[in-house]
């Protein structure tokens, strides 16, 4: 069980119909391991900053992830968290391991565009 | 002063030592802000299970780290994680840290508690490959490497023991070692000899990384001769030790050889108002356990710090 406090992606329907229904959509697929746990932290910290984009998490070990595991986009990938970006249900981007938040708000303002300050 | 962006004390650093600080600051009712350039918890997040945290029987690293940060945020203690720190003015009687957005904090006192990190070997090849062949944690990737052919670089207890677990998964596990000798415990020396599936690369380093979209290669370079091979592998796992994350106050603050802060008894370094705590400190043992005692301490001096600072400036009014 993934104990973050962003929102979880439980089964594989359940993903389809969040890529589909939301326009940008960061889903961070790991383990509560060393990898992981900063990227949840940053994703945390930039959800009310990025409203424009929706953020989840899904545990690398549930059967339904094979969703993200056997994406062709994640082929190679041999680190944990496997960190999917999806614009209109396309993957438009992915990362395997740990990211910093430099390296993370660098993809979604490229991909999804920079927030606009209220 | 009194400003919103002025607090009696910033503590740099949000691990348990920085936590520990908010905490009995907050509850002094000292205005207290901790700036963290990680996330909160610092390396306990990295820790699945802390089972010598004295009280607690055993619990997950990230689940303490946000125990405390709550009971710091209970005190009213401010908290900012994932900022970056550009500039920082120690030496006045007011300490100034700019951040990385142009925001400027002043405080009276200031609490160091950067930690550390895991060391890198920073040769040609790391940053490309890392998640694609170069990992830090075998637990984490371990099972990626199923029947392949894997090395581990270290000599501590970590690489030892970590490249016995890694045989749970991998056919050949070859350790690279830059000594003659390793620096674990006898234990964990004999079980990495006596283990089939592992070899030994002693007074060699890995120079460089090579391959396609994966790792294929490594140089193994000896330290003694010079000569470098090209050694195919499919995976690496480095564990080299910790560095303290004490880059930031080159120049500010005098650090040791090994960069790591000087303190005395009551956590204070050679500047007034100035104090340091947690695995950044010059010191022996890098537990939760230490790193919270010496922030208590480094907590309780700048309380008193301040309190005979706020005293003096009134007396000076007053006169
Ligand atoms: C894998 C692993 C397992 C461990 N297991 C145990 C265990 O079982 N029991 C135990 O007692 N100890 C354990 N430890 C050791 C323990 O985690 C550390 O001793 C402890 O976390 C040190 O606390 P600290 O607050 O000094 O530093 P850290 O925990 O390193 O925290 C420092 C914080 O400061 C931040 N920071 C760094 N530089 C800056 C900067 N320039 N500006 C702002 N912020 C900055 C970092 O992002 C981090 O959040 C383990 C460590 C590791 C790596």
């Amino acid at each position: 069980m993934l104990y973050t406090n962003l929102n979880h992606i439980e089964t594989a329907d359940q993903h389809a119909t969040i890529i589909n229904e939301n326009e940008n959509v960061m889903v961070c697929c790991g383990r509560m391991g060393p990898m992981c746990i900063p990227v949840y932290g940053i994703m945390e910290e930039l959800e009310e900053e990025y409203g424009h984009v929706k953020f989840f998490d899904m545990e690398f070990d549930n059967p339904e992830a094979h969703v993200i595991r056997n994406l062709p986009e994640v082929r190679g990938f041999m680190g944990i968290p496997f960190t999917i970006y999806y614009k209109n249900g396309k993957v438009v981007k992915a990362t395997s391991s740990i990211q910093s938040r430099d390296q993370v708000t660098s993809i979604l303002n490229e991909q999804f565009g920079v927030p606009v300050k209220a | 002063m009194e400003s919103k962006n002025h607090y009696d004390t910033i503590v740099i650093g949000g691990g348990p030592a920085g936590l520990t600080a908010g905490i009995y600051l907050s509850r002094a009712r000292v205005r207290t802000l901790i700036l963290s350039e990680g996330t909160v918890g610092g390396q306990m997040v990295l820790t699945h299970e802390i089972a010598n945290y004295p009280g607690v029987e055993s619990i997950n690293g990230y689940m303490l780290g946000n125990i405390m940060k709550k009971q710091a945020q209970k005190f009213g203690c401010d908290i900012k994680s994932n900022i970056g720190i550009d500039d920082l003015q120690l030496s006045e009687e007011l300490k100034r840290v700019t951040l990385s957005n142009g925001t400027t904090y002043t405080a009276d006192a200031i609490i160091l508690t950067p930690g550390g990190r895991s060391r890198t070997l920073g040769v040609t090849g790391e940053s490309a490959y890392k998640g694609k062949g170069i990992s830090y944690c075998a637990t984490c990737d371990g099972d990626f490497f199923t029947d392949k052919e894997i090395v581990v670089v270290g000599g501590g207890n970590s690489a030892l023991e970590e490249a016995v677990s890694l045989t749970k998964y991998a056919s050949k596990v070859t350790i690279v070692h830059q000594f003659d000798h390793f620096q674990a415990f006898e234990h964990a020396i004999e079980e990495a000899k006596a283990h089939p599936k592992i070899q030994f690369r002693m007074t060699s380093k890995v120079s460089a990384f090579y391959g396609g979209e994966n790792l294929e290669a490594v140089d193994i370079t000896n330290v003694n001769t010079n000569e470098t091979e090209r050694f195919k592998t499919d995976g690496v796992f480095i564990f080299i030790g910790y560095v303290p994350n004490t880059e930031f106050l080159k120049g500010k603050l005098d650090l040791n050889q090994r960069g790591e802060m000087v303190v005395n008894a009551e956590m204070e370094t050679p500047i007034p108002g100035v104090y340091g705590a947690g695995d950044a400190i010059a010191k022996r043992y890098r537990q939760v356990t230490t790193a919270v005692g010496d922030a208590t301490v480094a907590a309780l001096a700048a309380s008193d710090y301040i309190h005979k600072l706020k005293s003096k400036k009134k007396s000076l009014l007053v006169n």
